[in-house]
């Protein structure tokens, strides 16, 4: 095990925390820029990031689809890997409400496991509410003349309530503007293997989604969460639209000019 | 019906495939979330008002025995006769042997999805009994020969101009003009003199009240009291969980209720019914008979999944699910659609006729932020997913990939090498920033471009960075 976090969540904001980024596995394979804006972010806040390479998954496929102990090993290793850290943060609701929510569901035959879950679940936080909440973060010199929408992904809004915290980073940001989403706290239909598994009613809801984010008249869709980001690009591209998607950690790192999901690299 | 027949994902895409359906849903289910967007924006004391219901419900379920036996002794006291079923076709039977007694040719009926839990529809109609339905929804639903689609509106399913033509052709004076008006008077028409010449009347209730052994029932067409007031008996089915403590505690339910299912602050229509006719009262009925039903809801008090018995059937859950609005009510395949019905059709039907409901959600969660009486539902709608899981339900191929998946994200070195060679692979596939024709992933790109991955993974890109520095 490795030695005990130098602060609690209780402390006020510690002077350069040691903080293990977790770079949840879709933007480990499928966005990169994703991260790197995230340990840009992190540093400009003055954290001491890492990268913990033992990193793997947060097990919620597995717990969502009822595989509990499969998920309840993915959470062990989870908890070994960061728990040595002052926090750990990830560029995801989704990924850190598994982490902070569910692992004690996941553990609750094995309550050592599950208070250790607890207390790491304790130092656990989505990117934009870390920035915003725990190191009093705003961005500066950040520029980009362009407008943008945002969708409210469901795990952060409803498991970690992260709503104010992007759209207060965000409005930092020279010359970027918010064109309201209607609907914006509707799920997009993601719902991780639900939109394989039920490919058609989720091509159903995100058709929807994809609709109210033309209207909006908005340039860019952003968001906070790359699963969800991922499904509705793929649905804007294949209607054609032309929004472009980034997630909002790219445009507040200034890499707002490079190319979006699903365009060339 | 060819549609029990078909499996889930086959009954979808029919549904998806039918605009008029989903005309008819927005229309329903988009009101609903409006009226009750204002109602909420005007109840200020809401989240006291759900907790304080939440654990109305919690204690009455934590003390079900004592409230149960209370009521039935006040039930009794007040001239009523009590019935116990334990399982749907118990209490369809005991409501038939009533009838029969009664020597009923016709039963009226007043809404209620116990009733239609426990199959008495059906029943009335195999035992020769004319069913007559009351509630302008569910006369819309018996006209049809379908079943209800919605907890709060059973015929949701069908537009108005849908309904307007078959008035037109079942009427026997049917309207002229097409006003909704116009449309209620021809049902009007079509069901007084069934009101006044029935002999029974059937009814469900929305609270039972232990201390006084009343019964409480809500609607916004009155017919709850044109239907239990000329028939000489009144049958009311609840289920258990419908027990409240007292009258006060059922009128803090239904400030609860009747907002969150129609944004109203009141129902048109409360009516309260305590025993039979008494000596010197002008009307009710002769014979009141209240059948109290089980039916998997001990079963699910010892299973684990006693918040479901929360539940008093307000519809907001529906309402605000993106599969349901989807789909409508009838892909459900059980009395109750939506996520509350995701949760019931595997106590009442098995899971293994209906493993697709609690698969079939996205796990958002805003069923659980609109639920008056806070009912965890996701975490609810998982339990049945891991019991699945433990039953063998789940298919090998999903069994399989995610032993995999855990054995490989157990080893790092193992994963980075996976996630370097599937980020590789879905290059070969990759031009113009999406990936087109991959083998695999067929499910997404039917329907949506699969944006291409980057040359080399986060980890790699770190890694590489961290050695050079």
């Amino acid at each position: 095990m490795n030695a005990p976090p130098s602060v609690s969540r209780s402390d006020s904001r510690p002077v350069s925390p040691r903080v293990a980024l977790f770079a949840t596995c879709l933007v480990d394979a499928m966005r990169p820029s994703v991260g790197f804006a995230a340990l840009k972010l992190l540093r400009d806040a003055g954290c001491r990031v890492e990268v913990p390479q033992a990193q793997t998954c947060c097990g919620q496929p597995a717990f969502n689809s009822g595989d509990t102990a499969h998920a309840a090993t993915l959470a062990r290793h989870f908890i070994e890997t960061f728990e040595g850290y002052d926090y750990v943060v990830a560029p995801s609701g989704s990924c850190i409400g598994m982490t902070k929510v569910h692992y004690a569901e996941a553990l609750a035959d094995d309550p050592a496991w599950a208070e250790r879950a607890r207390r790491l679940g304790e130092r656990s936080f989505e990117l934009m509410s870390f920035l915003v909440d725990v190191m009093g973060y705003a961005p500066a010199d950040v520029k980009l003349d362009t407008s943008f929408t945002y969708h409210d992904s469901c795990s952060g809004l409803r498991e970690l309530g992260v709503h104010d915290q992007p759209r207060a980073l965000l409005g930092q940001v020279a010359g970027l503007t918010l064109k309201p989403l209607e609907g914006n706290d509707v799920c997009c239909g993601f719902g991780g293997t639900f939109c394989v598994k039920y490919a058609a009613i989720s091509n159903a809801v995100v058709g929807e989604k994809a609709e109210a984010i033309e209207r909006s008249g908005a340039q860019l869709l952003l968001g906070g969460d790359l699963g969800c980001l991922m499904n509705m690009a793929g649905k804007l591209k294949r209607k054609g639209s032309n929004v472009r998607a980034f997630h909002a950690a790219e445009v507040l790192a200034g890499m707002g000019g490079g190319p979006a999901i699903g365009e060339e690299g | 019906m060819e549609e029990a027949t078909l499996s889930f994902k086959a009954r979808a895409e029919r549904a998806l495939a039918d605009p008029t359906l989903k005309i008819a849903i927005d229309r329903t289910t988009g009101t609903a979330e409006r009226k009750r967007a204002v109602a909420m924006s005007q109840f200020p004391q809401f989240e006291a008002a759900r907790e304080r219901g939440k654990r109305i419900k919690d204690h009455v379920i934590a003390n079900l025995d004592h409230y149960l036996l209370e009521f039935e002794r006040n039930a009794i006291a007040s001239g009523a006769k009590v019935y116990w079923a334990a399982t749907a076709e118990e209490a369809s039977q005991i409501v038939v042997r009533l009838c029969k007694e009664a020597g009923a040719k016709r039963v009226t009926r007043v809404k209620s999805m116990l009733g239609e839990e426990i199959g008495l529809p059906h029943a009335l109609d195999e035992a020769g009994i004319e069913r007559v339905e009351t509630d302008l929804a569910e006369h819309i639903v018996q006209l049809g020969g379908d079943r209800p689609s919605h907890i709060v509106w059973p015929s949701m399913h069908r537009t108005r101009e849908q309904v307007s033509e078959m008035f037109k052709r079942l009427h026997r004076a049917p309207h002229q003009e097409e006003t909704i008006e116009a449309m209620v008077d021809s049902a009007r028409r079509e069901l007084r003199d069934k009101f006044l010449s029935a002999d029974v009347a059937i009814s469900g209730a929305n609270f039972l009240l232990a201390d006084t052994g009343a019964t409480c029932t809500v609607t916004n067409e009155g017919n709850a009291e044109l239907t239990t007031t000329p028939p000489r008996v009144h049958i009311v089915t609840a289920g258990i969980e419908k027990l409240v403590p007292s009258m006060g505690h059922a009128i803090a339910m239904l400030r609860l209720l009747v907002r969150s299912a129609t944004g109203a602050d009141v129902t048109q229509y409360t009516t309260f019914h305590c025993g039979p006719k008494q000596a010197g009262d002008r009307d009710g009925p002769e014979e009141f008979h209240i059948v109290l039903v089980d039916n998997g809801r001990s079963r699910m008090l010892r299973e684990g999944m006693k918040e479901m018995l929360r539940c008093i059937r307000c519809g907001a859950c529906m309402n605000h699910c993106v599969v349901f609005r989807q789909l409508g009510g009838h892909v459900y395949g059980g009395t109750y659609p939506g996520p509350m019905g995701a949760v019931l059709t595997p106590v009442f039907d098995g899971l293994e006729k209906s493993r697709d409901l609690p698969h079939a959600c996205t796990m958002n969660g805003k069923c659980q932020e609109v639920c008056p009486v806070a009912i965890p539902l996701p975490t609810l709608l998982r339990g049945w997913r891991d019991r699945s899981w433990r039953e063998g339900l789940e298919p090998a191929v999903v069994r399989f990939g995610l032993g995999i998946h855990t054995f490989v994200a157990s080893h790092p070195r193992l994963y980075r090498l996976g996630t370097a060679i599937a980020v590789r692979v879905m290059r070969l596939f990759s031009r113009g920033g999406l990936v087109r024709g991959m083998p695999g992933l067929g499910a997404w790109t039917a329907y949506r471009e699969f944006p291409a991955p980057a040359k080399r993974t986060f980890m790699e890109m770190v890694k590489d960075q961290e050695n050079t520095r």
